[in-house]
């Protein structure tokens, strides 16, 4: 059906389709505005942070709640609607079914419902800039009892309701989504496509269906159960004795705030790895592929993904050390992180022996997409170095909300996430459009990038040792540490302004490649995997996805789905 | 504030920030020689080598067993040394004769009480708060314990002496910062939150909010004054409510 109604293109057709790549597509654009917009808001807030009377365009002068509005706003969009709809969502319907040899996914109507309900969910987030008071100002956390009361802020009534209600639809999104990536992996394997035979990404998209599963259903939970708090009278989160701007608030139940903490951070924590485990998956592929070798210990490969998702379940509380949790469930949970930081530099371990094992072979000169393999894997080392600090609860004490946890995690999960993102698009611009994205604009795509989001976040780092908290809107106040940071601070916003500037190559690069491109040929990296084969829905696989073999004699690699008669 | 030290960690004026701060230089200076390293390492990978003609010894993932278990036992090293100084800092209480001090957070100040002269902190009321009288805090005047407690809005301390704060919230969840004394902890509305140190360098140390609390948050800034004891004494006494003569005890 979807083939015939593709010539046409109706927009009824765009509405109603179930095909799953257009699918992919429509998440990656969406991804793409939530980005564009993410960015620009924080922007904003750099740009406020250091020149407070600045009058900013759409936006004015920022008040202090507008900074925290603006903070909110950018967290949500970037980890919901780019990191966990990009890499989960929009690559997985793009090549998901082709990779597994399978024509469609199990359920492609789920499929596109969950796609609609995160565009709902997206337009309601939006909404919130929009209504009396603005949007939410307590963080993409939204701790209560500060998310639990609309008189505690401005944005707190209206734009926190919204919030709750979009972060509700996207869970319902998220669980369909993960339902039938689940189905899909487990039921339309094609013949010969054992798990041992899965690639990577396959190994990965599975292992976050599963997170998918425990964490949005939790989250879900806890975004009801704070509605329920605000409009029904229910005491989950809120205590008693609420004393907000001098006026009592209507008598709560022992409710506690604690946990809202627990339950979010159960979501929270598995969120950073569904962000993440895709990204490692494909790091994994694209060195093969560009190193011409196979992934070196593809048992060892799936067994560390495997082990990174079940300590992922386990890690929540390292959020909390300093919230007023039990010190001793402090201990557990820093060893459980700390646990988690085996398997990570067993991947890590994994790729540098990859690319020193590929020296030879390797492709030269490196395409865009390795490039951005390549800051993916220095910005996973340098983000992921900082998180046994953060694991030792005795040192997170200090550090806890601090820049370094700001450096931190833009680095291992958002300049990671992102450049793994990049690197993806990079790669599956043919299957997308049919043709190349641009290598000359690439290049000068990632080496602006890397260089700015070094110089972005790195300095990071020493604003959180010398104790400057998050979400302050300003640096000025009656103590004077804060205010000698500012030079610091003056020196990140414009890095900032650098790297955001810089992405305007991709935004060309995309459209200009979209319409003139190279033209693509059928597999133009001589891939292994079948997402490049021309018809892989009635193949039988009899290899694993990772042929690639270094010898003049024979041809270096064999799709997976290649005839045993055509390698000989 | 020393000019070296502005983009560091300021200076630490606790007993127990000394174990830290060494803790913390250690776990900074091996990681960051790790990520020199593997970045080292990277770009070698990266040099293309001349096409040997030789058989290519095929590399197997099990030479990734060594520097992962060298890796692993950096990281149990970690555990085990931050454990051991947060178990002593974290799992006992005070002692018996710390000093005792009640920390208050709300939108957007911290408030601080001195049980005064009875050692006993008086009864708090959230339906008796009322700052423009005079009482922001919910003090119940009829608890004769409430007679003589000292309110500030600074934290005052002496040097050298243990004290137990005991940190709320009226509100929303704050977090109470004191960078120079390597101290942090939420205060959470509903629950009361422990936390000992021993001040031990007379100075200055900026106290900061470290949990976004609302619109106000990055001006609930307060100061902590550690001082002598004679000077602590003095400040008591000049602070001691004038009410206090007809609460006897």
């Amino acid at each position: 059906m979807s083939l015939r109604l593709q010539t046409e293109r109706s927009p009824r057709w765009w509405l109603f389709t179930t095909d799953h790549r257009t699918i992919g597509i429509a998440y990656l654009l969406l991804s793409l505005a939530a980005v564009a917009v993410g960015t620009v808001l924080s922007i904003f807030m750099r740009i406020h942070l250091i020149a407070p009377d600045l009058k900013l365009p759409f936006w004015g002068v920022v008040p202090p709640e507008g900074y925290l509005a603006l903070v909110t706003m950018h967290g949500t969009m970037m980890v919901f609607f780019v990191l966990t709809t990009g890499p989960v969502n929009g690559f997985a319907s793009l090549v998901l079914p082709a990779q597994i040899g399978a024509r469609r996914m199990a359920l492609p109507l789920v499929n596109a419902i969950s796609l609609w309900l995160t565009v709902v969910s997206f337009g309601v987030l939006l909404a919130a800039f929009l209504v009396r008071g603005g949007a939410p100002i307590s963080g993409w956390t939204n701790y209560p009892p500060l998310s639990a009361i609309a008189a505690a802020g401005p944005g707190q009534a209206t734009g926190m309701d919204l919030w709750l209600v979009s972060i509700g639809i996207f869970c319902l999104a998220s669980v369909f989504g993960a339902i039938n990536l689940l189905t899909t992996i487990v039921s339309k394997r094609c013949q010969g496509m054992t798990l041992m035979r899965m690639p990577l990404t396959v190994w990965a998209w599975l292992v976050t269906a599963v997170l998918i599963l425990f964490a949005f259903s939790i989250l879900l939970a806890a975004v009801v159960l704070l509605l329920s708090d605000r409009h029904l009278a229910t005491s989950f989160f809120v205590p008693p004795g609420e004393v907000i701007d001098g006026l009592l608030v209507a008598p709560h139940a022992n409710g506690s705030p604690m946990l809202w903490l627990h339950l979010f951070w159960f979501f929270g924590h598995p969120e950073v790895y569904i962000a993440i485990l895709p990204a490692m998956g494909l790091t994994s592929s694209l060195l093969a592929n560009f190193t011409r070798r196979p992934v070196l210990g593809y048992p060892f490969m799936v067994a560390t993904t495997l082990a990174i998702g079940f300590f992922g379940l386990l890690v929540w509380g390292h959020h909390m050390f300093v919230s007023g949790m039990n010190p001793y469930a402090g201990t557990a949970f820093a060893f459980t992180t700390m646990a988690i930081a085996v398997p990570s530099s067993a991947s890590v371990l994994g790729w540098l022996l990859m690319l020193l094992s590929g020296r030879e072979s390797r492709v030269h000169p490196l395409p865009t997409p390795m490039l951005f393999t390549l800051g993916f894997l220095s910005f996973f080392i340098a983000g992921g170095l900082t998180g046994p600090i953060l694991a030792q609860p005795v040192l997170d004490a200090y550090l806890h909300n601090t820049y370094f946890v700001v450096a931190h995690f833009h680095l291992i999960m958002a300049m990671a996430g992102m450049f793994s993102l990049f690197a993806g698009v990079y790669y599956w611009f043919p299957l997308m459009t049919g043709r190349l994205m641009n290598e000359r604009l690439g290049k000068w795509h990632f080496w602006l990038s890397l260089v700015g989001a070094y110089a972005t976040f790195l300095p990071m780092h020493f604003a959180g040792l010398a104790g400057q908290p998050r979400h302050y809107a300003q640096l000025t106040g009656s103590t004077s540490n804060l205010s000698s940071l500012l030079p610091l601070q003056t020196g990140i916003t414009h890095s900032a302004l650098f790297l955001a500037t810089a992405q305007l190559l991709f935004l060309v690069n995309l459209i200009w490649s979209a319409r003139r491109g190279r033209l693509a040929e059928t597999n133009p990296w001589r891939a292994t995997t079948m997402e490049w084969a021309l018809d892989a829905s009635e193949c039988s696989v009899v290899r694993g996805p990772y042929d690639y073999r270094f010898d003049a004699n024979l041809p270096d690699f064999i799709l997976q789905c290649a005839d045993e008669a055509e390698q000989e | 504030m020393r000019a070296d030290r502005v983009w560091w960690m300021p200076p630490n004026g606790a007993l127990h920030g000394v174990a830290i701060d060494r803790l913390m230089w250690w776990n900074l200076v091996a990681l960051s020689s790790l990520f020199v390293l593997a970045h080292i390492f990277l770009f070698a990978a990266m040099m293309r080598r001349k096409k040997s003609t030789s058989p290519d010894t095929s590399s197997s993932w099990k030479r990734e067993l060594l520097p992962l278990a060298g890796l692993t036992l950096l990281y149990a090293w970690m555990a085990v040394s931050a454990q051991r100084l947060w178990a002593t800092i974290r799992y006992q209480g005070a002692a018996p004769n710390a000093l005792q001090v009640e920390v208050t957070g709300m939108q957007f100040q911290w408030y601080f009480r001195y049980p005064g002269n009875d050692a006993v902190l008086g009864a708090t009321r959230p339906e008796l708060i009322n700052a423009p009288a005079g009482n922001p805090l919910g003090l119940d005047r009829t608890d004769p314990h409430s007679a003589d407690d000292i309110i500030s809005s600074v934290l005052l301390l002496p040097a050298g002496r243990e004290v137990d704060l005991r940190i709320r919230s009226i509100d929303v969840i704050h977090g109470f910062f004191i960078p120079g004394m390597r101290l942090k902890q939420n205060a959470v509305p509903g629950m009361e939150m422990h936390i000992h140190f021993t001040p031990s360098v007379v100075g200055d140390y900026p106290i900061l909010c470290s949990q976004v609390c609302g619109s106000g948050h990055a001006r609930m800034q307060s100061h902590l004054r550690v001082v002598s004891e004679s000077e602590y004494q003095a400040w008591l006494a000049s602070h001691e409510p004038h009410l206090t003569s007809g609460a006897t005890r």
